[in-house]
């Protein structure tokens, strides 16, 4: 963080630059409602905050911004971030996050106002869930199992899976106030919702029992729809994945048996949990075609599972900070090029030029996704000229997404 | 202040499989986009393909969502063409079987059942398998008098985070069966991964993180016996002070009278608040340019060949690749 820059900007700036389809030269008819950052931490009835988005918007920076600003304004918070980039530990001052909450010391904090943050450690989280579900001599057999060292570190619908559980876990203490959740950095954001039911599918071992013994288990209504083709298919991909993996997936799903109704309900469980009144969906993205795309596809999603959203956060924006139209500057810049005089105020021409063709963009990229959902509260928050590395860095983010 | 930038070598013109990987959020698939067009040009035949089933590619050029099959997506300059391929794991996974097993009909019912994601998720390295050796179809296919159907391929491959792992198909085979088809035909994509053929190019903004990854990936790659190709440098933004203002701006120190002496002498009466607003935009954009030059070094520290595609305004749109192709073709891809 560079010292300058906070001098320089004095409050009401602040709010201008949060604001980034505030100013500019095409006004927009659907001007989105602001998003409230601090009305949402601040009301006692929000107890999860899940940042979701596609990779590389900064979703893990973002959640541990909104965690201290939570913090600093009273509330015992914890976050939960999935993402195994050591940023988040560096910034918050930790060495290793061991999959259980630690505190962050952060100083003069108000009353009941509390800080820690943990990661995910996904494969202990699943050992642990095993452990817990079975029976002494099934647990052990489940974990020895080569197929579930598999399914329990590289199946790409696990990380998901088990944020979820690690979610209900730490909502099931009711020890914290707020708990605001980074998301796994998935291909897509959607991957979030659906790699649980995709992981289910799996464990659920029908298909497995069919392919390990399709005569028994498919029975005749499998051979019907398929005819011999589904023998063909059970023998080609037994061809291919070799014979020991179906043999220890079947014995995996037949030791998994027993568990597998309490893995669904507690999948079922923390689905619920997500859709109740105290949870809020921050769709995180940048100013970039992509990003936005899938913060479309999010928020129809969303919609459609009926969970609560509460807006759109748009990361390092770079919305201009001097009303004057860049021809003019342009114009002028030239001019003083032409006569050779003045080389700094050309320059510093030249650079509010760019940066209002920059910010022009921005704000056409997030005026299509505003057509297209003009109800969702969307705030910008100007991007810093460096990474974050440290609380001050966080809490500046902060700052900028609550409009400060 | 720009290093000299190294261009492109004779090893980068005689490589048929370009990689390409980068950070999310770089900008990888317009980086590979462009790269196609650029190899295309003069006359050749490039295939740009994607594995990840994001549609990257038909969203670039600004076409309908890809189906699994290559097709034209555009003209290169001076008669070259770029075909396009969106690969799918279970329809790779169904295209492999019906090579060795007829299933007839069967294929459409068994994917409806799920039964085709599932063979694919049962070992989670399949899935890779099956999209690398499509790819490596795709390079070593030839016409009836045995030449290329393909000058190059690129690769629009996972971000650098899940590279490595994507393309270790050695280790994604030790799931699978140590006989039979799939085994001969991962040992076919492994040798031509670890061959002279390939090349994975690293795309990175002028930015700490993306900087830091790159060079992650350049060790990872390495440790992995791949070669890494080119660093090709997106969205590159001209500096517009001159070094000595950047270092004085980038430090809080920006002459406000003298700017505001050499806007009046422009003509332009602004007010002190409009002032500020320009001076703030001078300091940020002098510490933005010092996170730059910072990067560039570390940059050259990994002493690979270096390309610059510099940054749209607009956004990039269909004549933006081919511009950006064109700076490409300038810096030497061949």
């Amino acid at each position: 963080m560079s010292e300058p820059i906070e001098e320089q900007e004095p409050a009401e700036e602040m709010v201008e630059r949060a604001e980034p389809v505030e100013a500019g030269s095409h006004p927009h008819p659907h001007r989105p409602p602001r998003m409230d950052v601090d009305a949402l931490l601040d009301d006692r009835g929000t107890h999860i905050v899940v940042c979701c988005g596609s990779g590389g918007v900064g979703k893990t920076t973002t959640a541990a911004a909104l965690a201290l600003r939570a913090a600093e304004r009273g509330r015992r918070t914890v976050v939960l971030t999935i993402d195994p980039a050591r940023r988040l530990a560096q910034s918050l001052g930790l060495r290793e996050l061991d999959n259980q909450p630690r505190r962050v010391h952060v100083a003069n904090l108000p009353s009941g106002g509390e800080l820690n943050a943990m990661m995910l450690d996904m494969r202990r989280t699943f050992d642990d869930m095993v452990l817990a579900h079975a029976s002494d001599g099934r647990a052990e057999q489940i974990l020895a199992n080569p197929f579930y060292q598999t399914i329990s570190t590289s199946f790409s619908g696990t990380q998901e899976y088990m944020a979820m559980e690690k979610l209900g876990q730490l909502a099931a203490t009711g020890q914290w106030d707020l708990i605001v959740v980074d998301t796994p950095p998935s291909r897509s954001a959607l991957d979030f919702l659906d790699a649980p039911q995709r992981l289910g599918a799996v464990l659920d071992g029908r298909l497995i029992r069919m392919l390990s013994a399709p005569a028994r288990a498919g029975g005749r209504s499998i051979r019907r729809l398929v005819g011999a083709g589904f023998g063909l298919f059970a023998r080609a991909v037994s061809t291919i994945v070799g014979g020991q993996m179906l043999a220890d997936a079947s014995a995996f799903v037949q030791a998994f048996d027993t568990m597998f109704g309490g893995f669904r309900e507690r999948a079922r469980q923390t689905y619920e949990l997500l859709r109740s009144p105290g949870t809020a969906f921050l769709v995180i993205a940048a100013p970039e075609p992509d990003a936005l795309r899938e913060a479309s596809y999010f928020v129809e999603r969303l919609a459609a599972e009926q969970m609560p959203l509460a807006g759109l956060v748009v990361n390092r924006t770079h919305p201009v900070l001097a009303p004057l139209p860049a021809p003019r500057a342009l114009a002028a810049a030239e001019a003083l090029e032409r006569k050779g005089e003045a080389p700094l105020a050309a320059a510093v021409l030249r650079l509010h030029a760019d940066r209002v063709a920059v910010a022009d963009r921005e704000k056409r990229m997030l005026a299509r996704f505003t057509r297209a959902h003009p109800s969702v509260a969307v705030v910008g928050v100007p991007a810093l000229p460096t990474d974050v590395h440290d609380l001050d860095g966080l809490r500046e983010i902060a700052r900028r997404m609550a409009g400060e | 202040m720009a290093l000299p930038i190294a261009g492109w070598t004779e090893e980068l013109a005689r490589v048929r499989l370009h990689v390409v990987t980068g950070k999310g959020g770089t900008g990888k698939t317009t980086a590979a986009a462009a790269l196609a067009l650029a190899l295309a040009t003069g006359g050749r035949r490039v295939l740009l393909v994607e594995v990840e089933g994001r549609q990257g590619i038909a969203q670039v050029f600004d076409t309908a969502p890809l189906p699994y099959a290559e097709q034209r997506i555009a003209a290169a300059p001076g008669g070259g063409e770029v075909r396009a391929l969106a690969v799918d794991a279970e329809a790779a996974l169904l295209e492999y079987l019906s090579m060795f097993y007829n299933l007839g009909f069967a294929g459409r019912t068994l994917r409806r059942m799920g039964a085709i994601e599932f063979a694919t998720t049962l070992a989670p390295g399949l899935r890779d398998v099956l999209l690398t050796g499509k790819v490596k179809e795709c390079v070593g296919r030839t016409d009836n008098r045995g030449r290329h159907v393909y000058d190059a391929v690129v690769l629009d491959a996972p971000p650098t985070g899940r590279l490595v792992k994507f393309l270790d198909v050695t280790r994604a085979m030790a799931d699978l069966a140590k006989v039979g088809p799939i085994k001969e035909q991962s040992d076919g994509v492994v040798r031509l991964l670890h061959s002279g053929d390939t090349a994975v190019h690293l795309v990175t903004l002028l930015e700490e993180m993306p900087v830091r990854e790159t060079m992650d990936a350049v060790a990872e790659l390495d440790i992995a016996d791949l070669r890494p190709g080119a660093v090709m440098i997106n969205r590159v933004r001209p500096p517009r002070l001159s070094a000595r203002s950047t270092t004085a701006a980038a430090s809080g120190r920006v002459d406000a009278a003298r700017v505001r002496s050499g806007l009046e002498a422009a003509g332009l009466e602004l007010d002190p608040a409009c002032l500020d607003g320009l001076v703030d935009e001078t300091v940020e954009h002098a510490v933005r340019v010092q996170v730059e030059q910072q990067a560039r070094q570390q940059i050259a520290e990994i002493d690979l060949p270096l390309l610059e595609l510099r940054d749209l305004n607009g956004g990039v749109d269909v004549g933006g690749l081919y511009e950006l192709a064109e700076a490409l073709t300038d810096q030497g891809v061949r």
